[in-house]
């Protein structure tokens, strides 16, 4: 028995040999809608924050409104809003040059992602801030520093210790969630294990697509914890 | 305006009425999830806190995968893997005809696996909240095993997981929505509907994104009261 014969016991090597390359590109596909969502994402939720925690009379009540919209509705629902309705509105899109990005459903789910993880992602940021001593704006503010430098030098480096591990777990959460954009037609992992399941009803082509997401969660997370640790060197550690 | 009162409305031209129904449905399954999930999820976390090294090995495997595939493969695999499973045996008791897998049983046992996933993290947190003593001081007054747990540490053990357990609730009532992939026709199904046949995306995702932020809203409420009477007795005096 060669190796091939071994492995055809427990393994369809037929189904992987004709999709496998399909999904390893779909895996792919996967890839680029988190990484480009949740750093944007980062970044908008950045400014949430900010904005929430200003206190102005229209901005914050804004931002909250927002938050909770993106945190309290499912984000399929958020998906086939941005999906459809821009096919709803095609001619104004068109007039300011903008369906040419709302027609393709990789960059619909892109955008949802990026304003849903937004969302989240401004309130751990809100939370980290928050949850730092008054005592360290104050002093910061003693030794003259401006806002720019009391965040970039002061607030920041504390606040991102405390905000890593939610930040984590949501880019996690991201790459569970991004799934959901095969849905509207976007050929990512589980779209392209939907197509292989369709052609073959096979259902090991689900195991291996759960094996692939596996793989790449617990590799963001070992790697994140490392990361952490290393971050958070100077605290101790128990 | 009319034609949008008109399809609201109940009735033969309206959704009104299937849009209550899949309301009904989404917080029907999500609320029979939640007992089979949370009880899933303590066992999961008493087998991760227990001295044996095989119970222990279970519950990490447990969590790790059904906290890293995506909950939307876990459905499809459920679903399909149960179909298939179920149609086998079926033919094999010598039954003619095939057999039907009932969607919302597959959505409540995928989501009820997921959340024991996500819970019994919650689960492990609050046990090891409650102070050695609370058994000890069971064991001097000798109170068996299960009466400690049932008498002792549930009671306690409810109040400080609830904030966690509650956070679980609100991810299981968005989460309901993929279960309109396998034609459950909750609340996101009869969205979807409405907008293949009237082709008004942003009227019927907008409404049902309403329907579950009110859901939302309402389970904040809810859970507020049952936080405040968890910790009646613990009230610091002003």
């Amino acid at each position: 028995m060669s190796l091939t014969d071994i492995l055809g016991l427990f393994l369809n090597l037929d189904v992987l040999e004709r999709y496998g390359w399909r999904m390893l590109n779909g895996l792919g596909v996967t890839i680029e809608l988190v990484a480009i969502s949740v750093p944007l994402g980062l970044v908008l939720g950045f400014g949430l924050a900010l904005a929430r925690m200003s206190g102005k009379p229209v901005l914050s009540p804004l931002v909250r409104g927002y938050s909770s919209f993106f945190r309290g509705t499912p984000l399929l629902c958020q998906l086939f809003l941005v999906y459809y309705g821009a096919g709803q509105i095609r001619e104004p899109l068109e007039a300011v040059g903008l369906w040419g990005f709302f027609r393709e459903a990789f960059f619909c789910a892109a955008f949802t992602f990026t304003l849903n993880t937004a969302a989240y992602q401004g309130e751990i940021l809100r939370g980290a801030i928050q949850s730092l001593p008054r005592g360290q704006k104050e002093a910061a503010a003693a030794l003259g520093l401006g806002w720019y430098r009391t965040m970039r030098h002061v607030i920041m480096p504390q606040a991102m210790a405390v905000a890593l591990r939610p930040l984590g777990n949501e880019l996690i959460l991201m790459i569970k969630a991004s799934s959901i954009a095969s849905l509207v037609t976007v050929f990512d992992l589980m779209g392209a294990t939907r197509f292989a399941f369709a052609r073959t009803f096979d259902l090991q082509v689900y195991l291996y697509a759960a094996v692939m997401y596996l793989v790449l969660v617990e590799t963001i997370r070992r790697v994140w914890d490392v990361f952490e640790r290393r971050l958070t060197r100077h605290l101790t550690h128990a | 305006m009319d034609r949008y009162l008109l399809l609201l409305s109940y009735g033969p031209e309206g959704w009104g009425d299937e849009l209550v129904q899949g309301a009904l449905i989404t917080i029907g399954l999500a609320i029979a999830t939640l007992p089979f999930g949370l009880a899933l999820g303590l066992l999961v976390a008493l087998a991760a806190r227990s001295p044996s090294r095989m119970s222990k090995r279970v519950a990490t495997v447990y969590t790790t995968v059904f906290r890293g595939v995506p909950e939307l493969l876990t459905l499809y695999i459920v679903y399909y893997g149960m179909q298939m499973g179920l149609q086998r045996l079926w033919r094999a008791i010598g039954f003619p005809g095939s057999f039907e897998m009932n969607s919302f049983v597959a959505g409540m046992i995928a989501l009820g696996l997921v959340l024991a996933a996500f819970s019994s993290e919650v689960w492990v947190g609050a046990l090891n909240a409650i102070p050695r003593g609370q058994r000890e001081g069971a064991a001097a007054l000798g109170l068996s095993k299960g009466q400690t747990f049932r008498l002792v540490i549930l009671p306690q053990l409810l109040r400080v997981a609830l904030p966690g357990l509650g956070n679980n609730w609100m991810v299981l009532l968005k989460e309901t929505s993929l279960v309109s992939t396998i034609a459950l026709a909750d609340l996101m199904f009869v969205a979807n509907r409405a907008n293949v046949v009237t082709k008004e995306p942003f009227l019927f995702f907008g409404v049902a994104s309403g329907i579950y932020m009110l859901f939302s809203l309402v389970s904040t409420g809810v859970l507020d009261q049952l936080e405040a009477r968890a910790n009646r007795g613990y009230r610091t005096r002003a």
